[in-house]
């Protein structure tokens, strides 16, 4: 109905609802403009790059452990340059590795991956749309994406190798090509890749937001939405206003390797030969870089927090405790996100005093995330919890994210900063709460989701493998690294066996790399389960986990406008389980009070006779600027 | 709209079903994509700012034609108005003259940005250099890229116009178009003014 409301105000729109024609295989399946298709395209590629990601992380995982070991079998896969005739690999490549592993993860996996496959997927279904508010730009969002991924991929091909220097990519080492190999060709293909995939994510954000703000369903009012669909969100605003300040460092950045401006560089000299470069500031690079940066780490884990609200909801058979408080708790989240950037530069020689304010700010960050913490507690404490795969992943979400929080409160004093700084510390600490917390949100959407999108299930005994296996794995592979931190080993170097004083550590180095082998090794089970599944999975139900958003009332492979018929109506919040007096133990969004007389509240008869009202709504899109 | 009060019961008309105003869905997006904008000037304006506290700054006269730059960009805006205006009133003439006009500023004001180029160079000022000259380049350079699309959409509406698909019914392509050609005029007296007083 809303649908056909839009029809009317624009006459050259298309009414995807009452289209029926077969498309093309090209238009269906791979320039496709519907947000089902494109959130699977997202999820295969993202599933691809974290395969890419995560063996890159063995490759250097295996040279902390065992320094010097022979990588020579490597060779036809990576290059024969990067290691010398006893098969050690090369210092250069080790830090290019670094750099793609967290370039990769951060930006390939847990933004595009994470957000393009669920924000895709579920936004238009849980909201009640028939499609995403432009199919055209969320097709060119995803292909922008796929275009800046073969960049991405094909520099870890040419001569000099991918870009070394860390994700962040810190001038003056990135600005000069001769500084080192990861600074040439590699640099300059990081930094196209990324600003189409700037553009990408860009393209995509607006579209989330648009969809969430214009194409809700009747009834679904703002305090009537599930919780992953205010992450996604404020995912999308934190993305459109933060993305745009990652492309002005990086256009500098260009501007500075190619075209010899000097914005991040002066006084340095290459060979004993000095720079004509006089003038810049590479401070500068890193207050533009983290004010992405810090928002970046939250767009990363809200859509995973969103997403473990609603499953672990569902599966504790409980409303979720607090709804307005995790919404207030998520937004305060993202306004903090903006300020607090400057905590990645505590060593950069900045104002004590500013390092003070920044400090305070990081650390009131911990209340919203304790009070999101608390909440998925609370919810489960006495439910009659349903342990599936997904709900064992979603506890697995919370219990990260507490653990790599607590050290995050350490880590945001200044003070303590400076013996931490650019630690293993610093590496156990995101790689808990933002890489492995936001890995088991999207792991657990997939469980949950894995029915609405195949039409199948999958293997919970596999999953409860992977599960088990992996958390426990990840937990060996990160915990020794806090003590390397606290004894003050740096990240990103070569070998431990360097120096005296890390010598002793090199058990608890190897410790890490046969935990992170069993890690992945547990993953390639999740991997088969996942394409098994798609062709051979038991076919599912409609509602498979008896939950209560409108994604569940669409048929069990919702076709091109998700529902057959007209949208459902929203009545209720989504979270009404085990709600007393009910018959089933949960009432979908879509079921009116009048329906559930002997379950209603006394304010949600009152509600009854707003029903009417709410049917009758007539969206008018036509509000003059 | 049409097709559900057919749906709907006699009774239910007569109740005259209260129509919930939404912002259309494409001139959402337009202000979405200009947010983007403004956090990417707001980004460059501020590390200008930072950059510049920091010290070894070289000032220069900013060249005369950026002013009359400004000014034809400012006409066009006026011509623009005119275009959204003349469709309202479903005057289709008057409508493609106006944004062929605004158009024609549009090319005028990119040319005489970069005639304002050739003056700095002559200056001494350069690409290559103290960043407060190469600031201005990426400035003014990433105003003008901007710009670009917007003349696309002008193209765009223009094509529209000339096919008589815009009319006082459907105005959303210049209502669109006239959004973000006056965002863009204003991000650049923005601009000029912050280049003018942070020297």
């Amino acid at each position: 109905m809303a649908a056909a409301a839009h029809a009317d105000v624009h006459a050259n729109e298309h009414d995807h609802a009452h289209e029926h024609h077969e498309q093309s295989f090209i238009r269906k399946y791979i320039f496709s403009e519907d947000h089902k298709v494109i959130a699977k395209q997202y999820l295969i590629s993202g599933i691809i790059w974290a395969l890419i990601g995560g063996f890159l992380s063995l490759v250097f995982r295996l040279q902390l452990g065992y320094p010097g070991i022979d990588l020579g079998w490597l060779k036809p896969i990576l290059g024969e340059r990067w290691f010398d005739d006893t098969g050690k690999l090369d210092p250069n490549y080790y830090i290019a590795l670094v750099t793609m592993h967290g370039t990769i993860m951060v930006f390939f996996v847990l933004t595009a991956g994470l957000s393009g496959t669920f924000s895709n997927f579920l936004i238009p279904l849980q909201v009640g749309a028939r499609d995403m508010a432009s199919g055209f730009i969320n097709m060119l969002s995803y292909w922008f994406f796929f275009l800046s991924s073969v960049i991405m991929f094909s520099s870890l091909f040419v001569h000099d190798g991918p870009a070394g220097g860390g994700w962040v990519i810190y001038p003056p080492l990135s600005a000069l090509p001769d500084a080192a190999p990861g600074s040439a060709t590699g640099m300059t293909l990081w930094l196209i890749s990324m600003a189409i995939f700037i553009v990408s994510s860009l393209l995509g954000s607006v579209n989330y937001v648009t969809t969430v703000i214009n194409l809700r369903t009747r009834g679904m009012t703002f305090d009537k939405m599930p919780l992953t669909i205010w992450a996604f969100t404020f995912t999308a605003i934190l993305g459109i206003l933060s993305f745009p300040v990652l492309f002005s460092a990086a256009l500098l950045l260009i501007f500075d390797r190619s075209f010899g401006t000097s914005f991040y560089l002066s006084d340095i000299y290459i060979n004993g030969q000095a720079l004509p470069n006089q003038g810049g500031s590479p401070i500068l690079f890193q207050h533009l870089f983290w004010f992405l940066g810090h928002p970046e780490v939250y767009i990363v884990i809200l859509p995973a927090l969103g997403m473990t609200s609603e499953i672990i909801a569902t599966n504790s058979r409980k409303p979720i405790f607090g709804y307005r408080a995790m919404i207030f708790s998520m937004l305060g989240i993202m306004f903090l996100a903006f300020i607090v950037w400057a905590h990645h530069m505590f060593m950069t020689g900045m104002n004590p005093f500013l390092g003070s304010v920044f400090m305070l700010l990081t650390l009131i960050i911990a209340v919203p995330s304790a009070v999101k913490a608390f909440n998925y507690i609370t919810t489960m404490w006495r439910g009659n919890i349903v342990f599936t795969p997904a709900m064992l992943f979603s506890i697995g979400l919370v219990s990260f994210f507490v653990s790599g929080g607590v050290t995050g409160i350490i880590l945001g004093n200044s003070a303590l900063d400076i013996q931490l700084h650019d630690t293993y510390f610093v590496v156990a600490h995101f790689h808990l709460v933002m890489g492995s917390a936001a890995f088991f949100g999207m792991v657990a959407g997939v469980y949950h989701w894995f029915p609405k999108m195949f039409g199948r299930m999958m293997n919970a005994t596999l999953g409860y493998i992977h599960f088990w296996v992996t958390i426990a794995g990840v937990y060996v592979v990160f915990f020794p690294q806090h003590y390397l931190g606290i004894a003050g080993f740096p990240r990103r170097y070569y070998a431990y066996t360097g120096f005296d004083f890390t010598n002793k550590y090199q058990d608890l180095a190897e410790l890490s790399t046969i935990a992170a082998i069993v890690v992945f090794a547990a993953n390639i089970i999740f991997l088969f389960n996942f394409f098994y599944s798609i062709f051979w999975g038991k076919k599912a139900t409609a509602n498979p986990w008896r939950s209560n958003t409108l994604e569940w009332t669409t048929p069990v492979e919702p076709g091109h406008g998700n529902w057959p018929g007209e949208i459902p109506v929203v009545y209720r919040w989504p979270y009404d389980y085990s709600k007393p007096g009910a018959a089933e133990d949960f009432i979908p969004q879509h079921i009116p009070f009048s329906a559930t007389p002997e379950s209603n509240l006394e304010e949600e008869n009152e509600q009854i006779k707003e029903e009417r009202e709410i049917e009758g709504i007539q969206f008018n899109h036509s509000i003059p600027d | 709209m049409r097709q559900n009060e057919l749906k709907m019961p006699i009774n239910k008309l007569s109740e005259e079903p209260k129509q919930v105003l939404t912002v259309n869905k494409w001139k959402f997006m337009v202000w979405l994509f200009i947010i983007t904008i403004i956090m990417l000037f707001a980004s460059q304006t501020s590390a200008y700012l930072v950059r510049r506290a920091e010290g070894n700054w070289v000032e220069f006269d900013i060249p005369q034609i950026f002013w009359f730059s400004t000014i034809v960009l400012l006409i066009s805006s006026v011509s623009m108005h005119f275009s959204l205006q003349s469709a309202k009133k479903n005057n289709q003439s008057m409508l493609k003259m106006a944004v062929a006009i605004t158009f024609a500023f549009g090319i005028a004001f990119l040319v005489m940005q970069y005639l304002g180029w050739q003056n700095l160079q002559q200056q001494g000022v350069f690409l290559k250099g103290n960043p407060s000259g190469s600031f201005f380049y990426v400035f003014t350079g990433l105003h003008m890229a901007h710009l670009l699309i917007g003349l696309g959409i002008l193209i765009a509406t223009f094509i529209m116009a000339f096919r008589m698909k815009i009319n006082s019914k459907n105005t959303l392509l210049v209502e669109v178009c006239a959004t973000a050609w006056h965002f863009l005029d204003l991000l650049w007296v923005y601009l000029f003014v912050f280049l003018l007083y942070f020297r």
